[in-house]
Order: C-alpha cells, then sequence, then structure tokens
C-alpha cells in the first residue's frame, strides 16, 4: 500500500507548526542548569511550593469528584429546563481567563463578598488569601475538565446495564454505585488526571484569589514566576518538572484511555 | 400462579396492544419478525418501558395498571430476565455476576457467594467463578445469565432471544440445556423470539405477533399446521390464502379463485403445501381443478428437492425434485404453469 503524501504547501506549514511548539521545549532542555538541577529543586522554598501544589490540586481533584460526578450525571441523565445554559454556565471556566476566574471568586467568596462577608460574619471563615482558597481557584477552574469527560463516558455507556441491575433488584443507589461507576471508570481516571494536572498547572485564579504568600498560597506556577526575576535558572528546573509532568500526564492518557495510536 | 397482561403503548412507531396470560406450569414463547413490538412488550412486563393504558399481573398482585396509576418499579418486581447479549457485567467475575440479585434482595456476601456458587454449579460452570465474562464463550455466557437470572427464585422468568448471540454450532447444544433449565423452573416463563425453531422447541405453546398486535396463538402444532397469517406460513414454508368460502371455492382478494373440497363457507384460510404444487410449462389438462400461470421466480435447494417461487398475481410456492427443476429448466425463469387439487388445499376458518 502506498503511503499518502502532503502537498509541499501543507507540508511545510504543519512542519513550522510543529517547530513552534518544539522550539519553546528545546530551549527549556538546554537552558536547564542540569548541575545544579538537584540543588535548585531541594531548595527549601521550592520543595515547600512543590508539597503545597501537590496537597492542592490533589484536594482540588477530589473535591472535583465528589461534586463533579454528581453534576456530570445529572447532566446525563436528567432532562431539565435550562440544562444546556447551566451546563454552559459550569463550563465556563475552561476558557474564562483565569484571572477574571479569580477576580469572580473574589466577589463571591472575599471577605466583602456576597457569600464571603456571611461566611466571615457567621462562622468566621476567611478564604481569600488561604491554602483553602488556593484549592477553591484549582477547584473553579478545573473541575469542568473533569465534568465535561465524566458526562461524555456516562453518554456513551451501554444503560442496558443499568437495566439488568435494576432486574436483578438493585435499587438506583446500588445501580449507580456498583453497575455504572465502574463501567464509567476509564472516563472517571481520564477526568481526574485531566483535572488534576489543570489545578497543578493553575496560576491566574490562584494568584488573583489567593496571593502568593509562600508556604500558604505560593504553589509551583508562582513559585517559577517568582523565581524568573530572582534565580533564573532555578525557574527553569522547576519549569522542566512542571512540564515534564504534563508530557506523563499526556502521554499516559493517550495509551490508556484516549484510544489513538 | 399466572402472569396477566393486557396494556397499550406507543413507542416511537411501534403501537403495541397485546394481552396474554401466562399459566403456571406451561412455557410460552412470544414469536413474530422483527420490529414486531416483542422486546418492547418484554420490557413493558418487566417495566422498564411504561404502559400506556392497561394493566400488568403477577399472580393477582398488580405490577403496574395505567387507570390507578399504580407502578411497581422494576427492581422491586420479582422477575428474572435474560437479556439479548446476556449484559453480563463486565466488570464483575462470573461469581459476582451471579450473586449480584442475591446481594441485591438483600442476602449477605458470603450466603449470596454460596448461592450462587451452586447455581454455577448446576449450569455446568463452577470452574468459570473467577473469570470475567469477557473470558468465556457465547454458550457459557448464556448460562451465566440464566443462572444470575434463575438464583433470586423470581417467580417469572423473562428470555429476550436467549439464543440469538450464539453461532449456528453452539445453538442447538445450549439451546437443549436451555429447554432443561426451563423446564425444571418452577416460576413463570415467557420466551421472546423471531425463530420458529427456537420457539418450536422450547415452549410449549406460541404467541405470534406482527406490528404490535396478537395473531396467532396456540400449540407448536396448532400453529404450524393452521397459519393465520403470511409470517407464519411463510415460517413453516406452505402457501396462505384468506378468502370467503363458498360452495367449494374460494375467492381471494387478489384475484384466482381457489377450489377446495372442505364445505365451510365464510371468512376462511386455505392453506397448499408446496409438496401439493405441481409446476408445468405448458398448460396442464387433467384433473387439477385448480390451474393458473405465473413466471417462475427465485430456486432454493432442500437436499433432493427444490422450492420454486412462482411469480405473478398470486405468488405461490411449489416444491419439486431437482430432476423436474432440470427438465422444465426453472432456474432461467421464465412462463409456467402451476396446478394442485383441490383435495389438497386444507381449510379453516378465519
Amino acid at each position: 500500500m502506498r503511503r499518502e503524501r502532503a502537498p509541499l504547501l501543507i507540508a511545510v506549514l504543519a512542519a513550522l507548526g510543529a517547530a513552534f511548539f518544539i522550539a519553546p521545549l528545546v530551549g527549556l532542555i538546554v537552558r536547564t542548569p542540569w548541575g545544579s538541577a538537584v540543588q535548585s529543586l531541594l531548595a527549601p522554598d521550592t520543595l515547600q511550593a512543590l508539597r503545597l501544589s501537590l496537597e492542592a490540586s490533589l484536594s482540588a481533584t477530589a473535591i472535583a469528584l465528589f461534586l463533579g460526578v454528581p453534576l456530570a450525571w445529572v447532566y446525563a441523565r436528567i432532562d431539565f429546563p435550562g440544562r444546556s445554559v447551566l451546563r454552559a454556565l459550569t463550563t465556563l471556566p475552561m476558557v474564562l481567563p483565569p484571572v477574571v476566574g479569580g477576580i469572580a471568586l473574589l466577589l463571591a467568596f472575599g471577605r466583602r463578598g456576597l457569600l464571603g462577608a456571611w461566611l466571615d460574619n457567621s462562622f468566621g471563615i476567611t478564604l481569600p488569601f488561604t491554602t483553602a482558597g488556593v484549592v477553591m481557584a484549582e477547584t473553579f477552574v478545573a473541575m469542568p475538565f473533569l465534568v465535561l469527560t465524566v458526562e461524555a463516558g456516562l453518554r456513551s455507556m451501554d444503560r442496558r446495564y443499568e437495566e439488568a441491575a435494576r432486574a436483578l433488584g438493585a435499587h438506583r443507589w446500588t445501580v449507580f454505585t456498583r453497575v455504572t461507576l465502574p463501567l464509567v471508570a476509564p472516563s472517571l481516571v481520564a477526568g481526574s488526571i485531566l483535572c488534576w494536572a489543570r489545578a497543578l498547572g493553575e496560576f491566574g485564579a490562584t494568584i488573583t484569589f489567593a496571593g502568593n504568600f509562600p508556604g500558604v498560597t505560593q504553589t509551583m506556577p508562582l513559585a517559577v514566576y517568582l523565581l524568573l526575576e530572582t534565580n533564573p535558572e532555578s525557574s527553569f528546573v522547576l519549569s522542566l518538572v512542571l512540564l515534564s509532568v504534563s508530557l506523563l500526564v499526556l502521554i499516559g492518557l493517550r495509551d490508556r484511555w484516549l484510544g489513538t495510536a | 400462579m399466572s402472569l396477566e397482561v393486557d396494556l397499550r403503548l406507543t413507542l416511537g412507531p411501534l403501537a403495541l396492544q397485546m394481552e396474554l396470560v401466562i399459566e403456571e406450569g406451561e412455557i410460552v414463547a412470544l414469536l413474530g419478525p422483527n420490529g414486531a413490538g416483542k422486546t418492547t412488550l418484554l420490557r413493558a412486563i418487566a417495566g422498564l418501558v411504561p404502559i400506556d393504558a392497561g394493566h400488568v399481573r403477577l399472580d393477582g398482585e398488580v405490577l403496574e395498571d395505567a387507570a390507578t396509576r399504580r407502578y411497581v418499579r422494576t427492581e422491586d418486581r420479582s422477575i428474572g430476565v435474560v437479556f439479548q447479549d446476556y449484559l453480563l457485567f463486565p466488570h464483575l467475575s462470573v461469581l459476582d455476576n451471579v450473586a449480584f440479585g442475591l446481594r441485591s434482595r438483600g442476602a449477605d456476601g458470603a450466603q449470596a457467594w454460596s448461592r450462587a456458587m451452586e447455581w454455577l454449579e448446576r449450569v455446568g460452570l463452577g470452574r468459570y467463578a473467577k473469570a470475567r465474562p469477557a473470558q468465556l464463550s457465547g454458550g457459557e455466557r448464556q448460562r451465566v445469565a440464566l443462572a444470575r437470572a434463575l438464583a433470586p427464585e423470581p417467580r417469572l422468568l423473562l428470555l429476550d432471544e436467549p439464543l440469538a448471540a450464539l453461532d449456528v454450532t453452539t445453538r442447538a447444544e445450549v439451546r437443549r440445556d436451555l429447554k432443561n433449565h426451563l423446564d425444571s423452573f418452577r416460576g413463570l416463563r415467557l420466551v421472546v423470539t423471531h425463530d420458529p425453531l427456537e420457539a418450536v422447541s422450547l415452549a410449549d405453546r406460541l404467541i405470534v405477533m406482527e406490528a404490535g398486535r396478537h395473531v396467532q396463538s396456540g400449540t407448536p402444532a396448532e400453529v404450524t399446521e393452521r397459519p393465520r397469517s403470511r409470517y407464519v406460513a411463510d415460517l413453516v414454508g406452505v402457501n396462505l390464502f384468506r378468502g370467503e368460502a363458498e360452495h367449494g371455492s374460494i375467492r381471494t382478494p387478489d384475484g384466482p379463485v381457489v377450489a377446495a373440497t372442505d364445505a365451510i363457507s365464510g371468512a376462511v384460510f386455505a392453506v397448499i403445501h408446496p409438496r401439493a404444487v405441481s409446476v408445468h410449462r405448458v398448460r396442464p389438462e387433467g384433473s387439477p381443478r385448480n390451474v393458473w400461470s405465473g413466471r417462475a421466480g427465485g430456486v432454493e435447494l432442500l437436499g433432493d428437492r427444490a422450492r420454486v417461487r412462482i411469480e405473478g398475481d398470486t405468488p405461490m410456492v411449489a416444491e419439486v425434485s431437482r430432476a423436474a427443476l432440470i427438465d422444465l429448466e426453472l432456474a432461467r425463469g421464465g412462463d409456467v404453469w402451476l396446478s394442485f387439487k383441490a383435495t389438497d388445499v386444507v381449510v379453516y376458518p378465519a
């Protein structure tokens, strides 16, 4: 069988397009000071940022699973007026500039925000500029990835398995936990990983809503940005760490759940 | 113990209106072409499709009644369903699949597993308890599906095309096993199928439905001897006419008058077996009272015989020997005459 060849113009443009992505990666790898890489990574500030990033992004993913799977289920299974509008609103953070998201969060949960003032006055709970605020900002930006992935999984699963479970006497909750969730497990995993990767890289909403306090709200992306001015070589190393994580996520998803060769 | 169904429902292009009763001790097959509404009827009995009117009663208990708006949920009905494609849970082991119904209905883990294991042994699959459904053959999956449906000891067992997913070689064996299990099950039994062989070999009463409606019911012998629709006649492989009988002749709506010897009159069905139909290249002259012309169409070989479709105003099927097929060059088509004796026409009231 003959392979199809791309016309010259298309081949050139495609190569340029690919180079546009590859060049920065190469630049990062070439300019990383490998000699002092370990030292930069093990610096106390870096470790602190790394730990905070992992904790916050994993918490955000856990919250996204806890709230996002039910939301996805409702979108996939319940027909109600305004469903597409609601879905659009909850998907908005995917396309919204993260800074705008951060400002919106401030206006809702800030000390003088709609809900924030009430939380502060009634319970003494302050969210902005705390680690909880970081988790909120990350959840806000990352959860839509999980919701959309799980909804797609729920829509494409064979619902007759649920009917088979009902015919065996399983009530709705049993059907959901013992049949529906296991059958959409690949979507749950893929959605969680996408969500986690997005949360890990979150910058704009975090810095706007939670600020940039080392040890409290300074996550890896924030640390990288700051180090760029004070210690650029360290910021290259951290950038490479973040890049590797993203690459691993992409490769893992591609081979195991996205089904592309 | 009995199942009483009398319902009406509309689902897309299908308008279903059916009434049926299944009594204890009988195995009933619901037979009909694809799209007749068999599966929809089964799903309505299971409570998976809402009904527009009528009721479903099991042992006198109302499972659903459109008039009083009573509806017992599928999971609360004492039913077992073997679905088409079986729908074994792919993420559970074979044993967990069989135990699923027991656990849903409240048995604790150990008890459910030991009873599920008994059922697996009973269908001869004890050694596959830990396997996943995907590791089993089609016939084995069918047996697991049956064990899973039977394990909670439902009062009503519904089977939807239980053998359709199997290849022809395993079908006969699985059918025999299935028949044995159906015979030993003490509840009510309903099998949905489009395969007449399956219906006749599994059931002792057939209900034939077409386009959402009841066409005919009776023992396999009654249905095959006296088909009441083109569908059944084609399944059985006989020629069927419907018409008005008077003084030994039957006037059919689309033309020919069939001479018969039976003396009944009024609306009747007439059946002529293909073996009784002779084919000629020239107009025959002789005793047969029914003679008409047509064109030779498709030929189907059955051992040393052949069935020839005769096209015309009234299509018919004739069965001839292979020698006759060659002598008359029926395979090349062309005009033919066919004849059959009035005494070979079986007539019964419509």
